[in-house]
Parts: C-alpha cells; sequence; structure tokens
C-alpha cells in the first residue's frame, strides 16, 4: 500500500484498502475557519430547527479554529461572523482558537504546520481546499465542505473514496533561484487543473530529500489546483527536525510499502526546470519568467498561504534589499509567528525601506475579499495559488502566479522579471 | 426529475465564477441564490425556473471548498449539474449537503445536448432522456454509498434515518 492508503486503512480499521474503496474513517484533527465556521454553525442550526440539537461535540480538544480570511474584520458582516465564531467555541469547549490580534494568529493552513496542529500519520480535515498544504509532513490532509465538516464534528468520522496515487519523482539538483513554486506551476502546466482529480500527487526523489519543509508545502499547497484530493510527502529526518522545533508530541513515521502501487509515475529532470509564472486566467497556463518579459504590471503581492512563509519572505528580502520598488508591492507575512521572525531578522526593515507595505497575517486580497483587492484591468502578480477570473478583485483583472523570487524581482522593475536578471 | 437544461459548456468553471470570494461572508442562502454563476453570467438566476438543470464542461466547480457553490445554485433552483467531471469538493459538498445531483455523463453526451432541451433524469435506471430531441443517454451511476446517500437526501438524513 502507499502511505495514503495505509493512513486510510488504520482510520478505518481495514488490514488492506485499494483505490475506488470507499470507506468511513476516523478523523484525528479538524479545522474550520472565519468562512467554513460560520456556514458549519449554520448547518447545525438548520438541523436544531428540525428538532436536532448538537448537545457536544466530539472532541473539543481535536478541534480548532483560525480566524484568516476576512480579518482584520473586512466589514460589519464579517465582524459579526467573527462573533459568531467566537461564542461558538467558547460554548463547545474548543481551546485551539487562534484570534486575530491576540498572540499567535494567521492562515489556517500555515498555522497547521507552524504551530504543529497535525502530526505526521494523522488523517486530518479542514473546512478549505488548500488542507492539501499539510501533506507535506507526512499526514493525510484533505478539504472537506461545511455539511461534512458538521459531520466529522459530530461523530468523528467521514467518508473517503480511496484515491490512486500519482506519484511524482523530482530528481536532479534544483538550480539557484528555482523554488518549489516553479516545480509545482510546471507540473500543473503539464498534467491540466483536473490532472490529479480524486487522486494523491505524492512527491519523493532526490530534490525532496534535501527540500527543506516550507519549500515542501509549497507544493502540496498546490496540488488542490491540480484537483487533487491530497498532497503527500512521506515524512523523513527533515520532518522531524521540523516538527521537534515545534512540538513534543509523539508520532510515528508511516511510509508506504516498496511494492505499493502508482497508477502512474512522472519523473521530473528539475536541473532543466526554470522560473516561470502562471497567466491568467488559469494556474495551468504556464510559460517561462523571461518569455514574458515586456508585460507591464500594476502591482505585486507576497502573500498567502502559499508564498509567505518564512523562506519566501527571506528570498524576497534578498531581491529587495537596497532597491526600491517601482510599483504597488504588498507584502503581508501568513503568521503572527512569521511577521515576529520576520521583524527580527530585519526583513521588515528590508521591505519598508524598499517601499513597499507590510500587513498583517490574514487572507485578504488573495481570495479577493478585502485589503488590496484588485480593480477593472489592474495587473498582478503574486504568490498566491489561483489566478481564476475575479480570484482577487475585478472579474477583468489579471493575476500572475509565480514564485516570491519573481514577484521580488518583479516589483522593481515594473515588469514580470526573471530573479536570475536582477 | 424533470427540467431545462442550461448549457455553459467551458471546461474548469470554477467557484470564483459560480459564486464570488466577497459573497463568502454571506450564509443566508436566499441572498446566495442572487448571485449564482455571477462571474460567467449575472442573469443567471433570472433565467432558471425551479426544477432546472445545468450542463456544464468539465471539471465543474473547481477551486475552493465553499459549500456556498451548490447551495447559490440549488437556492436558485436548479436540481442537477450534467458534466462531464467533477472537481471533488464541490462533488460531494453537492451530495452531502443534499443541495443538487453532480450527474456524471460522457462529453459527446454534453455535446448532443443544447441549452434549453428539455431533460429528464431517470436515476434508477441511469439514463437521461431527451424529451425535446427525443433521444436517451446514460449517465455514470453513483458509487453503493454514495447512492445511499443520495436516497437518503444528504449526509446528515442519512445518518439519522439510519439511527431512527
Ligand atoms: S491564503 Fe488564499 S489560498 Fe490560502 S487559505 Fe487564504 S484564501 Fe485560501
Amino acid at each position: 500500500m502507499t502511505i495514503t492508503e495505509k493512513l486510510l486503512a488504520r482510520a478505518s480499521g481495514k488490514s488492506k484498502l485499494s483505490p475506488d474503496d470507499v470507506v468511513f474513517a476516523k478523523v484525528d484533527k479538524v479545522m474550520m475557519h472565519d468562512v467554513s465556521g460560520p456556514g458549519v454553525i449554520k448547518v447545525f442550526d438548520e438541523l436544531e430547527k428540525k428538532g436536532i440539537k448538537l448537545e457536544h461535540i466530539w472532541d473539543p480538544d481535536k478541534v480548532w479554529i483560525t480566524e484568516d480570511h476576512f480579518v482584520p474584520a473586512a466589514d460589519r458582516i464579517s465582524a459579526e461572523n467573527i462573533i459568531t465564531l467566537s461564542k461558538w467555541s467558547k460554548k463547545y469547549g474548543i481551546r485551539k482558537h487562534f484570534k486575530y490580534g491576540l498572540g499567535q494568529y494567521g492562515i489556517c493552513h500555515t498555522l497547521s504546520h507552524e504551530e504543529a496542529m497535525v502530526l505526521p500519520g494523522e488523517v486530518y480535515v479542514g473546512g478549505d481546499s488548500h488542507t492539501n498544504t499539510t501533506g507535506a509532513i507526512g499526514a493525510f490532509a484533505a478539504g472537506l465542505g461545511h455539511t461534512d465538516i458538521a459531520y466529522v464534528l459530530m461523530t468523528g468520522q467521514t467518508w473517503f473514496k480511496v484515491p490512486e496515487t500519482l506519484m511524482f519523482r523530482l530528481n536532479g539538483k534544483k538550480p539557484d533561484y528555482v523554488m518549489a513554486k516553479d516545480i509545482i506551476l510546471t507540473i500543473i502546466g503539464d498534467i491540466g487543473t483536473d490532472g490529479a482529480n480524486y487522486k494523491t500527487m505524492q512527491f519523493s526523489g532526490d530534490v525532496i530529500e534535501h527540500l527543506e519543509m516550507e519549500e515542501r508545502l509549497t507544493l502540496t499547497n498546490m496540488t488542490t489546483e491540480a484537483g487533487a484530493k491530497n498532497g503527500i510527502i512521506e515524512p523523513d529526518a527533515i520532518t522531524d527536525l521540523y516538527m521537534r522545533e515545534r512540538t513534543n508530541a509523539e508520532y510515528t513515521h508511516t511510509v508506504g510499502d516498496v511494492d505499493a502501487e502508482y497508477s502512474e509515475i512522472f519523473s521530473y529532470e528539475i536541473d532543466k526546470i526554470e522560473p516561470v509564472v502562471a497567466k491568467p486566467f488559469s494556474p495551468a497556463n504556464i510559460s517561462a519568467v523571461r518569455e514574458l518579459q515586456e508585460i507591464e504590471i500594476d502591482k505585486a503581492y507576497i502573500g498567502s498561504c502559499t508564498g509567505a512563509k518564512l523562506e519566501d519572505l527571506r528570498l524576497s528580502a534578498k531581491v529587495l534589499k537596497g532597491k526600491k520598488v517601482k510599483i504597488r508591492t504588498e507584502i503581508l507575512p501568513a503568521a503572527q509567528s512569521i511577521y515576529i521572525k520576520a521583524l527580527k531578522e530585519g526583513l521588515i526593515d528590508i521591505f519598508t525601506k524598499a517601499g513597499a507595505v507590510v500587513g498583517p497575517p490574514t487572507c485578504g486580497a488573495c481570495c479577493g475579499a478585502h485589503m488590496g483587492v484588485l480593480g477593472k484591468n489592474e495587473i498582478c502578480i503574486s504568490t498566491t495559488n489561483r489566478n481564476f477570473p475575479g480570484r482577487m478583485g475585478h472579474v477583468e483583472s489579471k493575476t500572475y502566479l509565480a514564485s516570491p523570487l519573481v514577484v521580488a524581482a518583479s516589483a522593481i522593475t515594473g515588469k514580470i522579471t526573471d530573479p536570475r536578471d536582477i | 426529475m424533470k427540467g431545462r437544461a442550461h448549457k455553459y459548456e467551458k471546461p474548469n468553471i470554477d467557484t470564483d465564477v459560480i459564486i464570488p470570494g466577497p459573497y463568502l461572508k454571506i450564509h443566508e442562502h436566499k441572498e446566495l441564490a442572487k448571485h449564482a454563476m455571477e462571474g460567467i453570467d449575472p442573469d443567471f438566476p433570472k433565467k432558471v425556473s425551479p426544477g432546472d438543470l445545468l450542463l456544464a464542461g468539465s471539471n465543474f466547480g473547481c477551486g475552493s471548498s465553499r459549500e456556498h457553490a451548490p447551495i447559490a445554485l440549488s437556492v436558485c433552483g436548479i436540481k442537477a449539474i450534467l458534466a462531464p467531471s467533477f472537481a471533488r469538493i464541490f462533488y460531494r459538498n453537492a451530495i452531502d449537503g443534499g443541495y443538487l445531483l453532480p450527474i456524471e455523463i460522457e462529453e459527446s453526451t454534453m455535446n448532443k445536448i443544447s441549452d434549453k432541451d428539455e431533460l429528464e433524469v431517470d436515476l434508477e435506471h441511469n439514463k437521461i432522456t431527451n424529451l425535446t430531441k427525443n433521444e436517451v443517454y446514460f449517465m455514470k451511476p453513483f458509487p453503493e454509498l454514495i447512492a445511499k446517500i443520495v436516497d437518503a437526501g444528504g449526509l446528515m438524513n442519512f445518518k439519522f434515518d439510519k439511527e431512527r
């Protein structure tokens, strides 16, 4: 069995599982945020109207909550959603509620690893499509909707159709200035936005063996853009190093069998990969950065669960150090802990001296919610993960997706720019 | 189940198009329905009569996990979506919430059906009849467990029916 099959087998009490089996599985952790949370509460409200009252939830210690999409409260409705969520989490005894403006808080998929909310080997579901991100630590992590999360909160279980696994072997040496973002965009460009629909995307190979955790997280984060049910990387020494800096909790390593079956194996020579962008309006619409050098842009955005982790900020700062930005540039660290580290390392100083604005951790403009949304015809280059029509604002705005290095380089020139040319 | 088809054959119609980001903070179902498909056709809610069907290209509903998407479509009147494939979270939200049915059909079937054709869906025999054109097509049957959830009218009914 593959790692994904093993984790689902353990959770469903089966000794063997194969793709397409449908099982009910026990969930180890569940997350919801200020968009999905009120949606889940609405499901409970509807049930109550039918005479079914939620007395208590299955296990308050396995539930955690974030405020990230519409914070700082974007308007009155957002503020009220946050109040609703706070009251609910207090009523049901949830201790891990990361509140905006109250110590550590940030984007759900960032807190998931920063706070070690999920451990290797666990089955984790979240009320957000990029829950896949957390698979980088060797957990099964998948996104669900409101009704499904409500069901997990009541029963501690959910159903899964066991996915086939697509194996991506990344070999060779990663060239300088190429980031995990370039690798995953290249892969999505090859397989398409439904190339992994209902399936698992697993990553291995010597590039992975040396890739640090935050970069691994970029790979699994964007498996969602290929339609994958989950993205996963088997845990190893890099995983342990990362986890041990954050938690003392016990966990074990689960890895696939040597004779595990993969429905397809893709091999990539990473030496040949170069900085790329995804053009509007699809994450699969890939071009090499150097082919698009003349395209002028209005705004650079360094933010989100994909592209505002500490390493993303460090590399952006390397490019921006001692330079001035030529276009509006917004930088939003993905969590308060990352903001603090960036401050200590002098990164915030570099950003503000370069002329960029540094904002609080929030999903904000990544999902077109608030704090820097795009107007009609505005063109943005962004470290986020989606560029569908209207994703970051007006339906006629345009977003180019790229690595933090490419976005920082482009911020300096005002045109789409290869960081190797700076 | 009988209704008129509204055809949007573009593949990859995503959740940002079905219900744009700014409406995510809204949880009133009727309010969401006013904005269904706003990113592709702002007049969509006005065109739909209760019981109508949506005919769409492959990978319908890709993007976010927002349950707002099947809610908006169902509350504005859509009972089922016929498409060659669906994004997985959209698919399970549609079924588990009991909002509408995501029905998988062949790409060639999609090409045979025209906008405004009157269709009849027969879940028992996995058959779709085009009453306008007098043609019959097949739909992919639901896997066993999913069929049970569909029969119950969603995951919660499935759970509480079982317990009763
Ligand atoms: S940062 Fe963007 S992609 Fe990540 S959780 Fe927030 S809205 Fe979703």
